[in-house]
């Protein structure tokens, strides 16, 4: 069977690659197009190890066809920060030692920051409950469930501070 | 120990590896490409005990891109030996067997042949190709089936290690017995007011990193060989792989990439001698990457455990008798955690008169691996559950009967040794004072308990500390950083030299560039790592010295070091103070490059103690259990860098809760396992949790520069029996085997 033609926006950036019709939206960002940021913990969707946002909603992408993308928008692990500048979900993670092996962390980060985008104002309790599709299986969540909320207060503050300076 | 005052010890600067990590441009296993490189696949056995009659791999070469097969007639058997700290060698005979089945298959998932091509596609359908005769054999999948009479026998040679009985040496599966005694066992218990007993069991359980094993081998037809790997240790991995493939250790340069958790479980090497060998004979680099159910069936697991466990109390409350008959899982192997369980099962607690005896079970399951404190949760879980019981039955609070019999400084450990200052009296009266001890329970809640200890290991280690003309430094070590080792390196070097933890560069080097490290585990690494990192930046500061010396031509004994810099000492001609920044800057034309260096083979470590409290509230219409709050103190020695000591206490506990209430390897009546994914293998999601609070308790460790214990095993040790009693506690009921899922807990309230 030939390959497919896939084109696509990563990142903000289009893309295009071939793959085979069986090819995960995983394998092909990884092999195709060289951002191993994302991981494979199961392949499966049992541990969010490989969440992207697919046109903005969180995914899986061991579940998603990469000849499924075509024509849509991917934002993985390395297009969550702008340039130089780290996104709150990420500074809070380094600053709440929100990871060990670090493994996981690609994928709690863009699943948090889904969540953000989503819910501006989460509580613990929906903290804990849309990152229970990650697995982590070095630090308990405590601090990274800390991290997240760190991050939403910040993100807020500086939405009120931006609004109150127009 | 002198009450120092730290400058960079205990502070929570940023990770250095952490910036790579939350921004997805760190390489982990499975992350790394090389040019020209194919990709490898297993075929594993279907069954849980057979006879390995042929393989035939006709079909499976004859596919296009396929490069090499590789079956068992390309390793021969080894009986070589890989030396590992202190405690001697271990043979790689069943490490080898392990990574590819020789004359029999010893469970379901053991390896039986192995393809690289070029893809993974082809090599998967490659090894479904390959015509494999089996003949199958009873299996003896339980521990009960293995210890049964006439059971089927994993070993025809196995004999019993260690056996005191003279019974007729015929085939078994109890790979070796252990035993430990002190005191009148007999007198003891006569002496005891109140007595109890129990069996408890454990299931098998994964160690769950979230990183499958992973790498890359390239094989050079010089006899080169470069591996690249996931792995808790990769001199282990290299000298394993030079055991098992015939190799000097010296043509083997084994680069570790970032490791994706471990736990214990990535110290054996499965995948890196099958990458190798295939390389070899396809002469490409071979890329191998295990799924998610190859690691659940052929990788990890820990021992399930039947464990007879009891104690006898004076009606005060003291303990004066014990004794217990342990039976450890092995896998497919021997090798279980038995003695591990021995020697911790009473290490708590001051008793007199106690009797142990462990067993070493091979049974027809994946060989076991280490896990997090080995042995010791399994066994805590049935002392813990059992001193509880005690506490209860003579109305006293469960943490002062604990306290009352707390080992000090002074105790003999029941496996030898006396204690030095150790920190289990000190956290008890933590826990105590605790407002979690205080705090209300809700409906339906339960308040539970525990104990654990872990005895941490030294071994060797090597470091050095470089410094750059302009005042930084880097330190390099062997020891792969699965918890933020590098940031705590850091540290240290920034502590002894005042460079600040910025300017230092930590680095995990490969094998060819720095001397012999022992893996990374037994919660070594902050410790003996640590000293040589430690001695290796003290060996640059008397290389300053001495550059200071010569600057100012006096001897060495009259330069002192204070603050960062140089300093004359009283007698000397007085001298402006040198900064290291200025003998950085000087160090070209004072004698070249200045390169410290330190290895370290402390033989033994400071002990650690931890108390879990643990909330428990029980859904009693459909048996489910949730935590609601839980409080993990533990004596931590010194804590090097805080957040990571505390991260470690949380993921512990988080696998200990995992441990209690959900995980288990469910088998099928014909050894194969049934839930070997994530969807059914449950392990704790972060819903799953409440915050887990730590209390960090300091008690200086005197073998140690700074006072550091160990602090990554002794967490997963207390929660096993913390839950369980804090279930006993909020329902009324005792439960003896894990884990305390819905299922299990609804059929007993139903039942009494």
């Amino acid at each position: 069977m030939p390959k497919i033609h896939v084109r696509t926006t990563v990142n903000g950036e289009p893309a295009e690659f071939l793959c085979e019709p069986g090819d995960t939206l995983l394998e092909a960002l990884r092999t195709a197009l060289n951002l191993t940021g994302t991981k494979e913990g199961c392949a499966t969707g049992d541990c969010g190890a490989c969440s992207v946002l697919l046109d903005g909603r969180l995914v899986p992408s061991c579940l998603v066809l990469a000849a499924e993308i075509d024509d849509r928008s991917v934002q993985t692990i390395e297009g969550i920060a702008e340039g130089e500048r780290l996104h709150p979900v990420q500074q809070k993670f380094l600053e709440h030692a929100a990871l060990q092996c670090g493994v996981c962390t690609p994928g709690f980060i863009v699943a948090a920051v889904a969540l953000l985008r989503r819910q501006p104002r989460p509580s613990e309790r929906d903290v804990r409950y849309w990152l229970a599709g990650n697995l982590c299986r070095c630090t308990g969540y405590d601090k990274i469930v800390r991290a997240v909320m760190d991050a939403a207060d910040q993100m807020i503050d500086a939405h009120d501070t931006g609004k109150a300076a127009v | 120990m002198s009450a120092r005052t730290f400058t960079a010890i205990g502070t929570r600067p940023v990770r250095h590896d952490g910036l790579d990590k939350v921004t997805g441009r760190a390489n982990f296993g499975a992350d790394i490409t090389v040019p020209g490189m194919i990709f490898g696949a297993v075929l594993r056995s279907p069954h849980a005990h057979a006879r390995l009659v042929s393989i035939d791999t006709t079909a499976a070469e004859a596919m296009a891109g396929v490069k090499a097969v590789l079956t068992r007639d390309d390793i021969p058997e080894t009986f070589a030996k890989v030396v590992m700290g202190e405690a001697g060698t271990i043979g790689l005979h069943d490490m080898g067997d392990n990574a590819l089945a020789r004359t029999k298959v010893l469970y379901q998932g053991h390896a039986v042949a192995a393809v690289a091509a070029t893809s993974l596609d082809i090599a998967q359908r490659a090894a479904d190709r390959i015509k494999v005769v089996y003949e199958v054999l009873p299996a003896a999948c339980t521990l009960d089936q293995a210890l049964a009479p006439n059971a089927p026998i994993l070993h025809e040679g196995l004999r019993t290690k260690g056996k005191a009985t003279s019974d007729a040496d015929g085939p078994t599966n109890v790979a070796m017995r252990i035993e430990m005694r002190r005191g009148d066992i007999d007198q003891g218990f006569g002496e005891a007011d109140i007595i109890v007993e129990d069996e408890f069991r454990t299931p098998m359980v994964h160690q769950g990193y979230i990183e499958p094993h992973a790498c890359v081998a390239r094989y050079g037809e010089d006899g080169q060989v470069v591996i690249w790997t996931s792995t808790q240790g990769h001199f282990m991995v290299r000298d394993s792989c030079a055991g098992i493939l015939g190799l000097d250790p010296a043509k083997i340069k084994v680069v570790a990439t970032e490791i994706g958790g471990g736990f214990g479980g990535k110290i054996s090497v499965y995948l890196e001698p099958l990458a190798a060998a295939l390389s070899r004979k396809a002469h490409r680099p071979v890329k191998m990457v295990m799924t998610r159910g190859e690691v659940f069936r052929a990788s990890g697991p820990t021992s399930g455990t039947t464990i007879r466990m009891k104690i006898g109390a004076k009606r005060d409350g003291t303990l004066v008798a014990a004794s217990t008959t342990m039976y450890y899982e092995a896998g497919a192997y021997p090798g279980s955690p038995a003695g591990g369980g021995a020697m911790c099962c009473f290490a708590s607690y001051r008793i007199p008169n106690f009797s142990i005896e462990a067993y070493d079970v091979v049974v027809n399951r994946p060989r076991v691996a280490a896990y997090r404190a080995p042995g010791a949760p399994a066994a805590a879980f049935a002392t813990e559950s059992v001193v509880d019981e005690i506490a209860r039955r003579l109305g006293m609070d469960p943490l002062e009967l604990r306290l009352k019999n707390a080992v000090t400084e002074g105790d003999r450990a029941p496996y030898g040794p006396t204690y030095g200052p150790i920190g289990l009296r000190e956290v008890i009266e933590t826990a105590r004072r605790h407002p979690h001890w205080q705090a209300p329970l809700g409906p339906n809640q339960g308040r539970g308990v525990a104990c654990g200890f872990w005895f941490n290991a030294g071994m060797a280690s090597s470091a050095i500390v470089i410094l750059h003309g302009d005042g930084s430094a880097a330190v390099v070590t062997g020891n792969p950083d699965i918890g933020g080792t590098r940031a705590a390196q850091a540290l240290m070097v920034s502590e002894e030299l005042g460079i600040p933890v910025d300017r230092i560069r930590p680095s995990v080097a490969d094998t060819d560039s720095i001397g012999y490290a022992d893996v990374t585990g037994g919660s070594r690494v902050c410790y003996a790592t640590g000293m040589a990192v430690i001695q290796a930046a003290q060996d640059v500061r008397d290389q300053l010295r001495q550059r200071a010396a010569t600057i100012w031509g006096v001897d060495l004994s009259q330069v002192g070091w204070e603050n960062g810099q140089a300093v004359a000492l009283d007698g000397a001609p007085a001298q402006t103070p040198l900064t290291l920044a200025e003998l950085a800057d000087k160090m070209a034309s004072t004698g070249g490059p200045v390169v410290g260096r330190a290895t370290v083979s402390p033989p033994m470590a400071g002990p650690g103690f931890a108390v879990n409290i643990c909330d428990l509230e029980v859904d009693k219409e459909t048996g489910c259990s949730r935590v609601v709050r839980y409080t993990a103190i533990q004596d931590v020695g010194k804590a090097i860098h805080p957040s990571f000591v505390e991260g470690q206490m949380q993921g512990g506990a988080a696998q200990g809760i995992g441990w209690a209430l959900n995980e288990e390897y469910v088998y099928a009546s014909d050894g194969t396992l049934q839930n070997a994914s994530f969807l059914d293998y449950r392990m704790p999601v972060a819903s799953d949790l409440p915050p887990i609070e730590t209390v960090l308790v300091e008690v200086a460790n005197p073998l140690h520069p700074y006072g550091v214990r160990g602090v990554g095993e002794v967490p997963i040790v207390p929660p096993l029996g913390a839950v369980a009693n804090a279930l006993r506690d909020a329902t009324g009921v005792r439960f003896t085997e894990l884990p305390l899922s819905p299922p299990r807990v609804l059929a007993r309230l139903s039942k009494d």
